[in-house]
């Protein structure tokens, strides 16, 4: 309890120095290089005032929904298949290690050419780009069965569905809301991106005309909104993963 | 003697990699025994012989490289799901589920056997308090000690009531005097129960306090030796009989225990 409480305090205070040091900055340059806090709020309570702008940030908020659920359910079914087969692993493998190394940036460029639906665009590039450390990470998650477990169970010879909800399950989900929230950082970086593959709405569309007014404070407003919706969800992916885990073992002394 | 319900004829097990070649040297050589309804039988041998492989041929876990395990006439690898309720294995280590309090740990056996939730429930608290476990139903098992998670996989086993109960050296880890205050329980449970159990210790004395009839291996897993503690009727003739475990245990090793 009170170490979570020091690091919040500690958070808070280092948010606060930035914020400090920005509007200190922002006394010495021009409005157009560090706007000052007044304005960035102004902007932000301009976007939370609309109920056209609060869509458009609820547009990428799904985009990013939509890709990881994507991303996951292909993810599963590639770690499902490699876990299962070694000759499936070893194809697949080192196709998904490739995949990670190409750039967001140039999935937006194949996706613009391949596809033309702007939505379809967006979620292939947002699936793609998250696609290979789901599949790693839900691949760690399913290997760290333990197999004394796993030979524990047998020995009482479930059916697959028992063996898959009372054993599979359980051990895989703590990996899996990892996944997740570490997915959810990255898709949040992808989604801007993407979304200049012409979408009309939305937190890439937004940037993309700040930047074009020269709207800096604008701009900061619109990147809080995505930053701010990332850790809203991670609290709450936090919040599950604390409830799953309330069984485990709390060492008096932290790592 | 009654039919035997356990019979191991000539059985090799070897491991292979994973890559499915197979690794030299047998785990399990040319084993062969017979084990007849409601026997409580003790099987000592030095760590590394090859008992907890027997043990997995036995429930299905493994398959034979060649020879044959019948239990009930069946082949437990082949018939696996046949043998749901009917074998029960206490292991080496107490494989708890870490993400379930004791109570439903216990109860796992029954759920997997579809036993109801309230009757699976009473019937692992009656366990629990068996084993002397009363008023930890609802700690989970990082938060018990662990002589006690060994007791609770102990009701686990016992909580299926099957038919066939299988041992791993169970009380290795704990101190002497909680391992031999078990061991009696234990005991008491297999006869209290008609159980046709088989036990699995590194100790003689364990074996002999257990056993009765004591299947002594030598690696790679067959049986050098076979006794009935219930022969040797004086000190002398018991350790004797020590002895001759002992020397059947060790024969061709050389090491400072067998000399
Ligand atoms: N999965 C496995 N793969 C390869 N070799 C194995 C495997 N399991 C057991 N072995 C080998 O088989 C032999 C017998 O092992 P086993 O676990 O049956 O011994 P044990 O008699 O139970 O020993 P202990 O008393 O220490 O528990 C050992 O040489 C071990 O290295
Ligand atoms: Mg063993």
């Amino acid at each position: 309890m009170l170490r979570h409480f020091t690091v919040r305090r500690e958070a808070l205070l280092a948010m606060l120095g930035l914020a400090v040091a920005w509007q200190v900055a922002s006394l010495f340059f021009p409005a157009y290089l560090f706007p000052p806090l007044q304005a960035i709020a102004a902007a932000l309570v301009k976007i939370f005032t609309s109920w056209h702008l609060v869509g458009e940030a609820a547009a990428t908020a799904l985009r990013i929904l939509a890709g990881l659920a994507g991303a996951f359910a292909l993810g599963v079914a590639f770690a499902v298949a490699m876990a299962k087969s070694p000759k499936v692993h070893d194809y697949l493998f080192p196709i998904l290690h490739f995949n990670q190394g190409i750039p967001a940036l140039s999935w937006v460029v194949i996706s613009i050419i391949w596809f033309k639906t702007t939505e379809f665009r967006i979620w292939f590039i947002m699936v793609v780009t998250t696609l290979p450390a789901f599949a790693f990470q839900v691949l760690d998650a399913y290997r760290s069965i333990s197999k004394d477990i796993h030979e524990m169970a047998l020995s009482f010879r479930p059916s697959r569905y028992d063996m898959f909800r009372t054993v599979v399950l359980p051990t895989v989900v703590p990996g899996i809301l990892t996944a997740w929230k570490v997915n959810l950082g990255n898709a949040s970086r992808v989604v801007v991106v993407a979304e200049l593959v012409g979408a009309t709405a939305g937190v890439g569309y937004q940037l993309l005309q700040m930047q074009q007014l020269f709207d800096l404070a604008g701009a900061l407003a619109w990147t809080l909104v995505l930053v701010l919706f990332v850790l809203a969800t991670q609290q709450v992916l936090s919040a599950i993963e604390t409830h799953v885990l309330r069984y485990r073992a709390q060492s008096e002394r932290g790592l | 003697m009654p039919e035997p319900i356990i019979r191991f004829e000539d059985v090799s097990k070897r491991f292979a990699d994973k890559d499915g070649r197979e690794l030299p040297g047998y785990a399990v050589q040319g084993l062969s025994f017979e084990i007849a309804a409601g026997e409580l039988i003790a099987v000592v041998g030095r760590t590394g012989c090859g008992k907890s492989t027997m043990f997995n041929l036995l429930t299905g876990l493994l398959e034979p490289t060649a020879g044959a395990v019948r239990v009930y006439g069946r082949d437990p690898f082949r018939d696996f799901d046949w043998f749901r309720g009917k074998v029960a294995v206490v292991f080496q280590s107490d494989r708890l589920l870490p993400w379930r309090s004791a109570v439903h740990n216990v109860a796992y056996g029954l759920e997997l056997n579809k036993v109801g939730e309230h009757e699976r429930l009473r019937i692992a608290c009656e366990w629990l308090e068996r084993l002397g476990l009363k008023g930890y139903e609802d700690t989970y098992p990082h938060a018990l000690s662990g002589g006690m998670r060994q007791r609770v996989s102990i009701a686990r086993a016992f909580a299926v009531n099957a038919e066939i109960l299988l041992c791993d050296e169970p009380f290795s880890s704990l101190d002497e005097l909680t391992g031999a205050k078990l061991r009696a329980e234990f005991v008491r449970l297999v006869r209290e129960n008609r159980k046709t159990s088989i036990f699995i210790t590194h100790s003689i004395d364990e074996a002999l306090a257990l056993g009765e009839r004591i299947l002594v291996f030598r690696p790679p897993a067959y049986i050098a030796l076979q006794v009935r503690p219930s022969e040797a009727a004086t000190d002398a003739e018991r350790a004797a009989m020590k002895d001759a475990i002992l020397a059947a245990m060790t024969a061709g090793s050389a090491d400072p225990v067998a000399a």
